[in-house]
């Protein structure tokens, strides 16, 4: 025996627990505007300070300054308020359909909603995303039918997935949202195959992979990470850190040792930390890894900065892990209000406008609801059960072919 | 008509499938210049380029990860698993990815161009980590299709033919083969049918079925059993998803008797599915047991393996009992 101390396992714990004072003070938070903006031509070598800054343009005023302000016209930050707004209302609606036992399961991405919005903006059609559950915006920003969601949802006649999959676990081909599925972390890695697609193509179109800061645990990400570097994809790779992966706090997932976004370093590839509750910020941080992407400089690696403010999921009771009052003491505030907040100190928005363009959402998602309960919520409308036989192959086999005898179609 | 090994008509398929599509992309671990650690890559980097032909990292799942990010997007991926051992880190790449891609996104997105090649089997002295036979795993699994050759002539038509199916395709190569089984291979590009089995020789008595490496097990069997008077039908299923219930069922109505014989372990092994699946269609005629004669249940010992295989005198033994039965 030495003298040394006996050992003891580290497991890391949230700074809080229901019941407990919320705290975010283990937590540094640059100011708007303080951390640097490189050339996209720089070498990786001397960005190796920006994982550990924050990307913020919207400082507490609600005024857009720093390096890293994309200067947007007021009509796109508009449309990018009106995206966000149009989520956060779809989600409050479809999580009380569930509650009313019309569908099966959903979740909200509230508090995230300016990551999908801005990205899904300031991102060409033609560019791919690989989107988690949780980036639901990206569809509300390029317009997607809100009756499609709805049906899908609802798993009903009209659903496009044809009641196979999961509600809100969408594929939309047309609006650069890859096909979703329920395991998590395994599209990351397409999204650097598809990156190098295209540059085998030579075309000029660029993927954008999603993961939970949880998910960057799985061998998924260090993979997607190695391929991204080692083959200089065109792809930028996005972890939403919003501090939860169901009920383990990201320190779990490593965030107590280092940023997300430093995991880039080792890689080889520039690594950005930024406030993902900033839409401004988002865009910014997407356009400079967008414009080295399509430069042939190769991977970005972003981490998003946010907090999940809802549970995470129908199935999800946040108050047992976590202070029923956390969100509101999340120190980079609500995506929402910082936009609207800035389009009113610009004089390009106002409350009324505000109070105006809810209605008109909220009626707009009431209306969708409403066509879809029309066609069928949960059990209430199916689609046909030959179509739980398509499309296993091009062409069905055999086996399928008798299976589907058997039911009698 | 040419001679050649089976790397060689395998090397040459996908020589012809690159030379007839750009989108066809080979790559895997140490496929680049080197072409291959059994060569079967051979010359294709020198041939179609380094964006055509290359080495990736040493991660299975990222490789699988990746050709489905390629195939989703219509670029037509082959992926070399360097050994079928090595495929598990993939497996959930393979199931929950590649396989029901199509499906869940209401054929909104596919990935029916990849294709999987993997050295599969033992009797190369490979231990447990160089000799397994995992096709059951993966005929669990709705929406992929798993395609084993025999020797050089099918893996050329079978390899074409995976490449252009238009679903995600796994191919086995029998290792033990690659080198040892020769013979005449069409010039020129051919395909064989994928899901289609193989009568290879036409018999009265009883029904002999294999696939890939053990064909040549069955060959000498049935070579013993027709010494001894038993009529053998011989056939190669070739696909194993989806599997030729037809033919199998057709000649078992025939003979009334059936063996089974597959390197993989008994239990759980594919031999199962086809058993069961022709216990129910062909009761009545059946005057035997069907037998299956298997690897043991156990992992695939080193020095023991030997032992451990279903060789011919096995499926000789349970041919002579079924017919005697």
């Amino acid at each position: 025996m030495t003298n040394s101390k006996p050992l003891h396992l580290h497991v890391p714990e949230p700074p809080a627990r229901p019941g407990d004072k919320p705290s975010f003070s283990h937590l540094v938070i640059p100011e708007a505007g303080e951390t640097r903006k490189p050339d996209v031509t720089d070498s990786e070598s001397d960005m190796r300070d920006l994982p550990y800054g924050l990307v913020r343009v919207l400082d507490d005023n609600g005024a857009a300054i720093g390096p890293w302000d994309p200067g947007l016209s007021p009509d796109v930050l508009r449309k990018g308020l009106r995206s966000m707004l149009l989520t956060r209302v779809f989600d409050e609606r479809l999580f009380r359909v569930h509650r009313q036992g019309k569908t099966s399961f959903y979740m909200k991405s509230t508090g995230e909603e300016a990551i999908g919005a801005a990205q899904s903006l300031a991102l060409s059609q033609g560019d791919m995303c690989f989107p988690t559950y949780r980036v639901m915006s990206w569809l509300m920003a390029r317009d997607y039918p809100l009756i499609d969601m709805v049906n899908q949802i609802f798993s009903n006649e009209k659903d496009p997935l044809k009641g196979r999959q999961l509600p809100i676990l969408f594929s939309a081909r047309d609006y650069g949202f890859y096909s979703l599925s329920g395991n998590v972390g395994s599209r990351f890695g397409h999204a650097v195959g598809w990156a190098m697609a295209s540059a085998y193509k030579g075309d000029d179109k660029i993927a954008l992979g999603y993961i939970g800061e949880g998910t960057t645990a799985e061998g998924d990400f260090h993979e997607a990470l190695t391929f991204a570097s080692v083959y200089r994809a065109p792809v930028i790779l996005c972890v939403t850190n919003n501090q939860w992966a169901i009920s383990s706090y990201s320190g779990i997932a490593g965030a107590e040792a280092t940023t997300f976004a430093a995991k880039a370093l080792a890689y080889g590839l520039p690594g950005l930390r930024v406030d993902g509750n900033d839409f401004l910020a988002v865009w910014s941080a997407t356009k400079w890894a967008a414009e080295r992407a399509r430069n042939n400089l190769g991977a970005t690696l972003i981490e998003f900065f946010t907090y999940r403010a809802a549970g995470h999921s129908t199935s999800d009771d946040p108050t047992k892990y976590r202070p029923a009052d956390e969100a509101e003491h999340w120190p980079l505030g609500d995506p929402l209000e910082r936009l609207k907040h800035h389009l009113i100190s610009l004089g390009e928005w106002d409350d009324e406008r505000h109070e105006a363009l809810t209605d008109e959402l909220s009626e707009t998602v009431r209306a969708a609801v409403k066509e879809g309960e029309a066609v069928g919520t949960l059990g209430q409308s199916k689609p046909s059960v030959r179509e739980m036989f398509e499309g296993v192959f091009a062409e069905p086999d055999w086996r399928v072919l008798e299976q589907r005898r058997e039911v009698g179609i | 008509m040419a001679k050649m090994n089976m790397l060689q008509a395998i090397n040459e398929a996908l020589d012809m499938a690159m030379a007839a599509n750009d989108k066809v992309l080979c790559f895997g671990e140490d496929v680049g210049v080197f072409g291959g650690v059994f060569r079967a890559t051979s010359n294709l980097q020198h041939k179609y380029g380094e964006d055509r032909c290359f080495n990736t990292p040493l991660v299975e799942q990222g490789i699988i990860g990746f050709a489905n990010g390629l195939a989703a997007q219509g670029s037509v991926p082959v992926a070399e698993i360097q050994f079928a051992d090595y495929i598990f880190p993939a497996f959930d790449q393979i199931v929950n990815e590649a396989a029901k891609f199509r499906y869940r996104s209401g054929n909104l997105f596919n990935v029916g161009n990849l294709t999987i090649r993997a050295p599969y089997g033992g009797g190369i002295a490979g231990g447990l980590y160089h000799s397994q036979s995992p096709e059951a795993y993966f005929a669990h699994t709705p929406g992929l299709k798993i395609v084993v050759p025999r020797n050089p002539h099918q893996a050329k038509g079978l390899l074409l033919a995976s490449i252009n199916d238009p679903n995600p395709t796994l191919f086995f190569e029998p290792k033990r083969l690659y080198r040892a089984s020769t013979g005449e291979v069409p010039e020129g590009e051919y395909q064989l049918p994928i899901g289609e089995a193989e009568v290879l020789k036409e018999g009265t008595d009883v029904t002999v079925l294999g696939w890939g490496a053990q064909m040549e097990v069955i060959d000498k069997a049935v070579e013993m059993a027709e010494k001894e008077g038993f009529s053998c039908e011989v056939i190669d299923l070739r696909t194993i998803l989806p599997w030729d219930v037809e033919t199998i069922a057709e000649s078992v109505l025939k003979t009334g008797r059936l063996v089974i014989t597959h390197e993989a372990p008994l239990t759980g092994g594919f031999a199962g599915e086809i058993a069961a699946t022709i216990q129910e269609r062909c009761f009545l005629y059946l005057e035997s047991p069907i037998a299956r004669v298997t690897g043991m249940d156990t992992p695939f010992p080193l020095v023991l393996e030997k032992e451990h295989f279903p060789n011919h005198l096995k499926v000789f033994e349970a041919i002579r009992e079924s017919v005697e039965f």
